[in-house]
């Protein structure tokens, strides 16, 4: 099994799409799945994904872990993640910098911790366990947030290097979230990137936000992924690029789906970005 | 090590307040996780229970499955199997109590959520079944596919769902009576239909290890047809395993 994406762009795979794509045959470079969908038995969701699997690399994101959880991690659920990667050996199997777990009751949400030197230790715990029990690598997503927490005392490109430091896990940068958050805290996205560690980074992700505005009407981004990617992630993705070379990026459209065109040529436009990138480089 | 715990009240708490510890006003801003928590869970049971939401009206439906979101949290993240005590919680709901087919619904609907995640197994047809002495017929015992299920009901929750979701026309139900239905998955696709007088008990003895000749012998409806009922167990595949007689579970 190759522990590693192949470095082109993917899209997250919705059922919808599945005749689609099988008529189509995209020249993806891989799908990603929430592992949390193919925790059934049997039917048409293995169904299909052992078809996709045939065909195309695999990145197993999941959602559910609650890595950033004060508690121990779900044993149960591990177990579960643990049969769905025998079961499929993905390239890369991914998981948030959030917490959606707590108190036995499951929240359906990634929620924000703070960055604490208590945080961190207890992160690092938990990625070694999900590392050790799956036997591989994981990589950690940053997250979008919309609070902060006073008693944080870490910068989140600081905590996750030092998470690279101690766990050896890899980074799932997702450059939408990076936006997110930069604007939701009126912090300068360019200067978060610049001090991130690329060569973690296994994995890029592009998505849609919404926007709101806070209770004193500063802008107020939600990470829906329900959109086409903004114009302002897509320059930064451009430049992220262009700095750290081609990476394994995906377009993650989770609501809202549309036709399969729509996606597929959002996944054209990051191929074209890293394509470029790629030339310009063996130049 | 309490901000966590802070942070989890206070998102499903009834104050709408952030709870301590964040930085800044962060009211509408805690709100996005109060939102999406709710929106969240109570749009994976509008995902697994559209007839009721449609018996009820979206209005209904949202108020209830809010309620049942704050009583029942999910246990675990595998949200596919969220709400399989929904139809028990519909059942003591009193602003439902005038609807008392309800739950019976709910409960073909969670029993479809479950047999389309259902386990894969062989279905065994007539050939399966060919080569049997006919004097051990009686005697066989049979493992269910796990896709199927079977809903009991007092009340013709079948046909009522199958109004709810357009799978036939809508009308008035004469005579409103008892109903039993089949949850099944041939291939891909869950199916739904009303069994035959007696069939429930039948294939409900056999789920529960009955001889073949027992469970038969055992459906206590005058109107049961042993033969129609076999012929449905066998034509629809309904079986994954068979046990002889002889050697009790050692065969397959």
């Amino acid at each position: 099994m190759t522990q590693q994406l192949p470095c082109g762009a993917g899209v997250g795979f919705k059922p919808e799409h599945f005749a689609a794509i099988a008529a189509d045959a995209p020249p993806l470079a891989f799908f990603e799945v929430h592992a949390e969908n193919f925790m059934g038995e049997g039917g048409r969701p293995h169904a299909q994904l052992a078809r996709l699997r045939e065909t195309y690399a695999l990145s197993i994101h999941g959602v559910g872990l609650s890595i950033g959880g004060e508690g121990p991690l779900d044993r149960a659920h591990l177990a579960r993640l643990k049969v769905l990667i025998d079961r499929y050996a993905p390239e890369s199997f991914s998981e948030h910098l959030a917490w959606s777990s707590h108190g036995g009751a499951f929240f359906n949400d990634l929620l924000p911790l703070p960055y604490t030197p208590a945080t961190l230790a207890r992160v690092a715990d938990h990625i070694g366990e999900v590392q050790d029990r799956l036997g591989r690598r994981m990589l950690l997503e940053n997250p979008s947030t919309y609070v902060r927490f006073e008693e944080s005392s870490i910068g989140e490109v600081e905590f996750l290097r030092e998470l690279v430091r101690r766990t050896g896990c890899g980074l799932l940068l997702d450059v939408n979230n990076v936006f997110v958050c930069a604007t939701n805290h009126g912090t300068d996205a360019r200067a978060y990137l610049a001090d991130f560690p690329f060569e973690a980074v296994g994995e890029i992700h592009l998505g849609g936000h919404d926007a709101d505005v806070d209770d004193a009407g500063a802008p107020l981004l939600i990470d829906a992924h329900g959109s086409p990617v903004a114009d302002p992630v897509w320059t930064l993705f451009g430049e992220v690029i262009a700095r750290a070379g081609p990476r394994p990026s995906l377009i993650e459209w989770d609501n809202d789906v549309p036709d399969w065109p729509v996606l597929r040529a959002e996944a054209e436009r990051a191929a074209a970005i890293l394509a470029r990138a790629g030339a310009a480089r063996a130049a | 090590m309490a901000t966590l715990s802070g942070f989890a009240a206070a998102l499903t708490a009834t104050d709408l307040q952030p709870p301590p510890g964040l930085a800044g006003p962060a009211g509408r801003r805690f709100a996005v996780y109060r939102n999406n928590v709710a929106v969240g869970l109570i749009g994976a049971l509008e995902a697994r229970f559209p007839a009721v939401r449609a018996l009820v009206g979206e209005e209904f439906f949202r108020a209830m499955a809010r309620d049942f979101t704050l009583s029942h949290p999910p246990a675990s993240p595998v949200l596919m199997v969220y709400g399989d005590a929904l139809p028990d919680f519909i059942a003591a709901f009193p602003p439902a109590a005038d609807l008392p087919y309800l739950a019976d619904v709910a409960r073909i609907e969670a029993a479809r959520t479950r047999a389309y995640h259902a386990a894969d197994a062989p279905r065994l047809g007539p050939a399966a079944f060919a080569g049997i002495d006919p004097t051990a017929v009686a005697g066989l015992r049979l493992d269910l596919n796990p896709a199927v299920e079977l809903v009991a009901a007092a009340h013709p929750a079948c046909t009522i769902f199958r109004m709810a979701l357009g799978l036939e026309p809508a009308g008035p139900i004469d005579p409103w009576l008892p109903q039993h239905t089949l949850v099944d998955r041939p291939a891909h696709d869950v199916t739904v239909r009303l069994l035959p007088p007696g069939a429930h008990a039948f294939l409900a003895a056999l789920g529960a290890g009955a001889p073949l000749g027992a469970a038969a012998a055992g459906a206590a409806d005058p109107r049961f047809d042993p033969a129609a009922a076999l012929a449905e167990l066998i034509g629809s595949g309904l079986a994954c395993r068979i046990h002889l007689p002889e050697t009790h579970d050692d065969d397959a």
